[in-house]
């Protein structure tokens, strides 16, 4: 991190300028190309594990950009829950289904234009917030400002609220998928590889 | 209180010159490597005297020179690229698998990190860096790794690797839940997550002694994540030919076996460093000699520590039979991750009343923790051990029923299968002809 900072050079405020552009800011405009055009990728291609796997280039790209901010815990989280999990389980349910190796030509819906619309829509909010936000301020990376305690401290002291909405949105869609997989109508039907019970069943009939 | 305010900071990290770090990544590299060849061979001998036999002989003194000779061997093995492969993925999956593999030595200490020795002049501590947060740096690239499987399962087009891969990835993402949340209780009571400070946390007691629980989950989930035995589902050869790497071979083969190996020596690392006190001399040793934890000593220490567990992970190997796939996720989803968060509220529940100055605190940990353990060792007992047979069903129907309960099923004890209609012979066989012409059977 501290030669990176060095690379960054000096962050005082005359040398503050978008023409003239440091190291650090260099890189994290390039590796924002670079997930931007992975994330693109990702929704376009035909080959259904391989959008996963662009979607795992983006997101670790991402982490890079927490890295190059110098939010090493927010870095790592990211990578072990993004590409450690998330993704993982993407790929999981994938497998489960179908995986054909190749285009498959059927990968397609009827809901582009509205999901183009939608996400159009989200990043022009998003972009207008972050830049109505932040403006033309810049943030001090040589400080203490990613390390885990001030990342704890400012999680649960001044965004613990939406924190714990963010939790129970979680479980909530963990309730979802539990009442959507459950079988519906017979319950007789035997768990499958539980012989036991099915023979404890016979038993007591 | 100068190295204390050090260790918060990290302060002794990050000043290596840097043909000091290349040096020293080298060596983890080089020690890495060097620990899968001798491991290899270590496995071979201790399985075959496990089970009676000489093992590799041939091959240099006692057969050490066998993983030398095995990876000529695969290396000059014809490289195979399946036809229905992809082609990208099938390449880059066992590089993906073994550079994180490789990646997370970088956090392990191998001694303290007070600048002790002196490497051509340059003083410096005896660990290639550190992070705050190690631990997470660890979990972060133990989980990358699982990538290399499930895409080596998935782009070899073929069936068992895929069964394979699907099966590790559910394995390596259940267990890795377990895995964090042991780490989770270390980084409660040491306060930090960078590996040295955990290792100086460490001073009068092990984590293991005062963790017991964790310990013994991180132990079963260390073995989960590795997929070894017992839990080697992935390649379990009985059901899926190879597993994930049955369509590989050569240098791509011997990647995956260096990554697990890696891996193996990874995880015990790391196991000795959070629980076993890194690279502190074990106890009695430490009473008598004031130097064993000085110098380069450490080092001799968590090479050995390391060592046991490589030893332990064989033995394992050679006892336990390969456990079935739902026993398996019952073990982790049913018995190590409610254990883990219950034992890890009673940690953070006895940090926190530490940190309010109860003293009694420590009697309830000594107490609670062993009780805790039993139960923990008890419950996987239960899972593991064999149920007792039932008795066959006093009166099974008389009638066999090939589609009861909408499956197709085998007849229970006592039923008789339904005569299979045959086809009447077209020509009289010779048999016919000793016996006399008789269809009556058939017909």
């Amino acid at each position: 991190m501290s030669t990176l900072l060095a690379a960054a050079g000096s962050l005082e405020p005359a040398a503050r300028s978008y023409l003239s552009p440091t190291g650090q800011e260099i890189v994290f405009l390039l590796v924002g190309v670079l997930v931007l055009g992975a994330a693109v990728v990702s929704v376009t291609t035909r080959q259904l594990v391989h959008a996963a796997l662009w979607l795992v280039v983006a997101l670790g790209g991402l982490a890079v950009e927490f890295l190059l901010l110098t939010a090493e815990f927010v870095a790592w989280v990211q990578v072990l829950v993004y590409l450690g999990s998330v993704v993982v389980l993407v790929l999981f349910g994938l497998m489960l289904t179908r995986a054909p190796i190749g285009r498959s030509p059927d990968a397609d819906s009827g809901n582009r234009p509205a999901a183009l619309a939608v996400g159009a829509a989200s990043a022009a909010t998003l972009v207008t917030l972050v830049v109505d936000a932040f403006r033309s301020s810049w943030i001090d990376l040589s400080g203490p400002a990613g390390t885990t305690r001030l990342t704890g401290e400012f999680l649960f002291s001044h965004w613990v609220l939406p924190f714990e909405a963010l939790s129970v949105l979680l479980l909530a869609a963990l309730v979802g998928a539990i009442v959507l997989s459950r079988a519906k109508g017979d319950g007789t039907k035997p768990r499958p590889g539980n012989l036991r019970t099915v023979l404890t069943k016979t038993k007591e009939r | 209180m100068h190295l204390a305010a050090a260790y918060d900071t990290l302060a002794f990290f990050g000043r290596d010159p840097w043909w000091l770090v290349l040096l020293k990544a080298v060596f983890c590299f080089a020690f890495l490597v060097l620990t899968v060849l001798i491991a290899i061979v270590w496995e071979r001998k201790v399985v075959a005297w496990m089970q009676l036999r000489i093992g590799p002989n041939r091959h240099g003194p006692w057969g050490l020179l066998q993983s030398l000779a095995d990876g000529v061997k695969l290396a000059l093995k014809e490289d195979l690229v399946v036809k229905g492969a992809d082609k990208a993925v099938y390449i880059l999956a066992p590089i993906v698998a073994a550079i994180p593999a490789f990646m997370s030595f970088a956090v392990i200490p191998f001694g303290p990190a007070g600048n002790e020795v002196s490497i051509f002049g340059t003083r410096t501590p005896l660990q290639l860096t550190d992070l705050p947060i190690a631990l997470l740096y660890i979990l972060a690239t133990a989980s990358v790794g699982i990538y290399g499987i499930v895409l080596a399962g998935w782009s070899s087009g073929s069936t068992y690797p895929l069964l394979g891969g699907i099966r590790s990835s559910a394995q390596m993402i259940s267990y890795e839940i377990a895995m964090g949340l042991s780490f989770a209780a270390v980084f409660i009571y040491s306060g930090s997550m960078s590996t040295s400070e955990i290792v100086a946390s460490q001073q009068p007691t092990w984590f293991a002694v005062l963790l017991p629980v964790s310990f013994i989950v991180y132990i079963v989930a260390m073995v989960g994540e590795t997929n070894r035995a017992p839990f080697d589902l992935p390649e379990a050869e009985g059901e899926l030919v190879g597993g994930f790497n049955t369509e590989y071979s050569s240098l791509k083969f011997a990647m995956f076996m260096l990554a697990e190996y890696v891996n193996m020596v990874t995880v015990s690392a790391v196991a000795s460093t959070l629980f076993l006190g890194g690279w502190r001399a074990p106890w009695p040793i430490s009473t008598f000699w004031e130097g064993a934890n000085h110098g380069w000593w450490p080092m001799l220490w968590i090479v050995l520590k390391i060592q046991l567990l490589l030893f332990f992970f064989i033995w394992l190997r050679g006892t336990l039979p390969r456990l079935r796939y739902d026993q398996f996720m019952k073990l982790g989803w049913k018995v190590l991750i409610p254990v883990s968060l219950v034992w890890l509220v009673m940690v953070s529940a006895v940090r926190a009343l530490r940190n309010e100055g109860y003293d009694f605190t420590k009697v309830l940990l000594y107490v609670g923790a062993p009780l805790a353990a039993v139960l923990l060792v008890a419950l996987i007992a239960d899972v593991v051990r064999k149920k007792p047979e039932e008795p066959p069903a006093a009166a099974p129907p008389a009638a066999f029923d090939p589609m009861a309960g909408g499956y197709p099923v085998p007849p229970l004890p006592g039923q008789e299968l339904p005569p299979v209609p045959r086809r009447r012979r077209r020509t009289p066989q010779l048999q016919d002809a000793l016996n006399g012409a008789d269809h009556s059977e058939g017909s």
